[in-house]
């Protein structure tokens, strides 16, 4: 008898959470541009707000359209179930403000998106969460650094900007012992390179800007809930475990075990902080995720061929890829990210910052601008734009010189790419 | 809410509201490798129209404490124990899958307690694959992809929950994923084993609902079919294009036909 299976990740890519249209047959799915829903009557409307039924009250709640989206990322990420949102720090505060209250604790990598290191560093201190940093390759720091009220564990899957890969079984065992969970921002990497939920993490978001959506055209992010964590046997979660005044008295772990943080973070966090997703950029995302396999494919691929171009370049101090034999993760990567460690990366240049903005000055065909995860290549001096608010020495802590360039690997020939890149480099010599 | 039954501690749910045994009680009996959880979508109705509510974690499963019963008929007189913990004479039975062998069960063997049954994606008798029993007994992991491979219709595995935002096909095979190592092989080999389905199709007497899904691959749609014919008075309902997993693919089919049938057969308190 054949194994039976369900379908795979190219085809999930397309499909999930959406059949053709029942009432006009639309292939595509139909962007729902609606704030609001007509109740068939008054019973059912009490019906939908009082969760007796499943279906759509609100935009600002839920969307058919964004549902799809949802149940995509979803069954790609191998979770339960997601939440669109406005962006992916939208997302990460939706996590953050669904498990905690004031006086709750974090511990996260030092090696953070700038707006994510923000919010945790100087903003979330204002409501009374406090956040260790701590180097994600040391595990003893991680596991030294947890309070008694730590709530979470966060780091993304390749640290921003020096790609350092995340030991998602260790830091999630780590978590564990603790009776927390592991969240894990995986925009670097989208579930076509890893799955961090299949790796011991609980939570996974993405900022659905980048590699998801694919055009640069749309922001939103993406929380996938995992429904592994067990909320009540942690003890922690009093929002996921107790009665809760504002809906109903509903305890969610109880209304559903595997899917309790997402049902608050929607009925609470989604209603009340409304961070929601438009209707359009959900689609315009899903239009992304249907070529995100090939798309990640290429990228990997033109990756490599960048990297080995800047490897080998006179005007090149050292290249940050995981792939590479020196990177301080290479064997990490191999064993957690077989596929490649994505197209967003780290060099540095000999000549410190002039040369490197002379880099920036001469080249045509990527595109200086603070985005990664494009169709289009992209670069960016991180000492100038997206950690400028950081002092040197938090900067180099977390792997950033003076002459290091970010540079989003594109989808554009690999040849043209490092004939542009020669050109910058040919200008950094000269600085 | 936690009780004792057999002196273990079992949680039951009672969809959101506190439980009242002075209005009509319907109990929700969950199927193998699951809890209460899987009738969210229909138990919250319920207990907000006029019934009393009682969705057990059978022994075993989910928050409940004890071990798995071995048998169809052991659960049955469990439900009929938990009745009677609560004072409870009469109620509606609401099975799927194993959980409706027992609903089953109960209505011929407990005729006085039981005032009418709805038997959810349901098969008598319910051979279970040797495959799928040898996967259950050594392999776990396997024997759940299988069930919940089988568990979804075509449409199923495209999701489109109604529940905005949730991968049904992941939230069926997380919440098997939670039961403790070998349940699912005893809870299987009950159903495989239950011989007293001539028997019990026979003696039921209570009104009977038969709900099955045209595309269920777990329990065949003909054999329901047969089943419905074969107890006196049964109505069947044949839910097109909907799998064994039907609670959540098809759930306002699924409540609005429970709905239906227990307010003919069991009216709600006004």
């Amino acid at each position: 008898m054949a194994e039976p299976k369900s379908y795979s990740f190219d085809t999930l890519s397309l499909h999930a959470g959406q059949v053709p249209d029942t009432q006009y047959g639309a292939r595509a799915t139909p962007i729902y541009l609606t704030t609001s829903f007509v109740f068939k009557s008054p019973d059912q409307a009490a019906e939908l707000f009082n969760m007796e039924r499943g279906g759509h009250l609100y935009s600002r709640i839920s969307n058919p359209t964004n549902a799809v989206l949802e149940e995509r990322i979803a069954a790609l990420e191998g979770g339960v179930g997601a939440i669109a949102t406005a962006s992916g720090q939208a997302a990460l505060h939706l996590a953050i403000v669904t498990l905690m209250d004031g006086g709750s604790h974090i511990v996260a990598s030092r090696a953070l998106y700038g707006g994510s290191h923000n919010l945790l560093e100087y903003t979330l201190p204002r409501f009374g969460i406090a956040t260790t940093f701590v180097d994600p390759r040391d595990l003893a720091a991680w596991r030294a650094a947890i309070r008694p009220e730590t709530r979470l564990l966060f780091g993304e899957t390749l640290g921003n900007p020096g790609l350092d890969v995340l030991d998602i079984p260790s830091v999630a065992e780590i978590a564990h012992e603790h009776q927390v969970p592991l969240l894990v921002d995986a925009t670097f990497t989208t579930p076509y390179l890893q799955r961090p939920l299949d790796l011991g993490a609980d939570l996974v978001y993405h900022s659905a800007t980048k590699f998801l959506g694919g055009h640069g055209i749309a922001i939103g992010g993406l929380l996938v809930d995992g429904g592994v964590f067990d909320w009540e046997a942690s003890g922690k979660f009093p929002t996921l475990t107790e009665p809760y005044a504002g809906f109903h008295g509903m305890d969610f772990a109880e209304e559903t075990p595997i899917a309790a943080f997402q049902f608050r973070a929607r009925r609470e966090g989604l209603r009340d902080f409304g961070a929601c997703m438009s209707p359009m950029t959900a689609f315009q995302i899903l239009q992304g995720i249907e070529t995100l396999p090939l798309r990640m494919a290429r990228h990997v691929e033109n990756a490599r061929k960048v990297v080995a171009h800047l490897v080998a370049h006179a005007a090149v101090a050292n290249v940050a890829y995981p792939e590479l034999p020196g990177h301080p993760d290479h064997a990490l990567a191999q064993k957690l990210l077989p596929k490649g460690c994505g197209s967003v990366f780290s060099f540095t240049l000999k000549g410190g910052r002039q040369a490197g903005k002379k880099f920036i000055e001469a080249l045509r065909v990527f595109s200086h601008l603070a985005n990664v995860g494009d169709a289009k290549s992209l670069v960016i001096h991180p000492a100038s734009t997206t950690h400028f608010r950081m002092p040197d020495e938090a900067m180099v802590a977390a792997g950033i010189h003076p002459g290091t360039i970010r540079l989003s690997v594109g989808l554009e020939d690999a040849d043209d790419l490092v004939e542009d890149l020669n050109r910058g480099l040919a200008a950094a010599l000269k600085a | 809410m936690e009780l004792s039954v057999n002196d273990h501690n079992t949680f039951v749910y009672t969809g959101g509201k506190p439980f009242s045994a002075d209005i009509p009680t319907v109990v929700f009996i969950h199927g193998a490798q699951q809890d209460h959880s899987c009738w969210l979508l229909q138990s919250r109705w319920f207990a907000h129209h006029g019934y009393g509510v009682l969705a057990p974690d059978l022994p075993g499963h989910g928050r409940s404490d004890g071990t798995p019963l071995t048998s169809v008929e052991a659960l049955a007189d469990w439900i009929v124990a938990l009745l009677d913990d609560l004072g409870i004479q009469r109620a509606g039975l609401i099975g799927h899958s194993m959980g409706s062998m027992i609903a089953l069960d109960a209505a011929s063997r407990h005729a006085a307690r039981v005032a009418a049954i709805a038997l959810i994606a349901t098969s008598v008798p319910m051979p279970v694959s040797p495959a799928l029993l040898g996967a259950a007994k050594d392999d776990e992991p396997r024997a759940m992809n299988m069930v919940n491979v089988w568990s979804h219709s075509p449409h199923g595995h495209n999701g489109l929950c109604a529940v905005p935002g949730i991968w049904m096909y992941a939230a069926n095979l997380r919440l098997m994923q939670r039961q403790k190592p070998g349940v699912m092989h005893i809870d299987l080999a009950a159903c495989n084993a239950y011989a007293r389905g001539s028997d019990a199709t026979a003696q039921v007497r209570c009104p009977t609902l038969v709900l099955a899904g045209a595309r269920d691959q777990m329990t065949s749609p003909k054999v329901a079919r047969s089943l419905a014919s074969s107890i006196a008075g049964a109505k069947l309902v044949m839910l097109e294009g909907a799998g064994h997993a039907m609670m959540t693919e098809e759930p306002d089919k699924v409540l609005d036909t429970l709905r239906d049938f227990f307010t003919a057969n069991l009216a709600a308190a006004s």
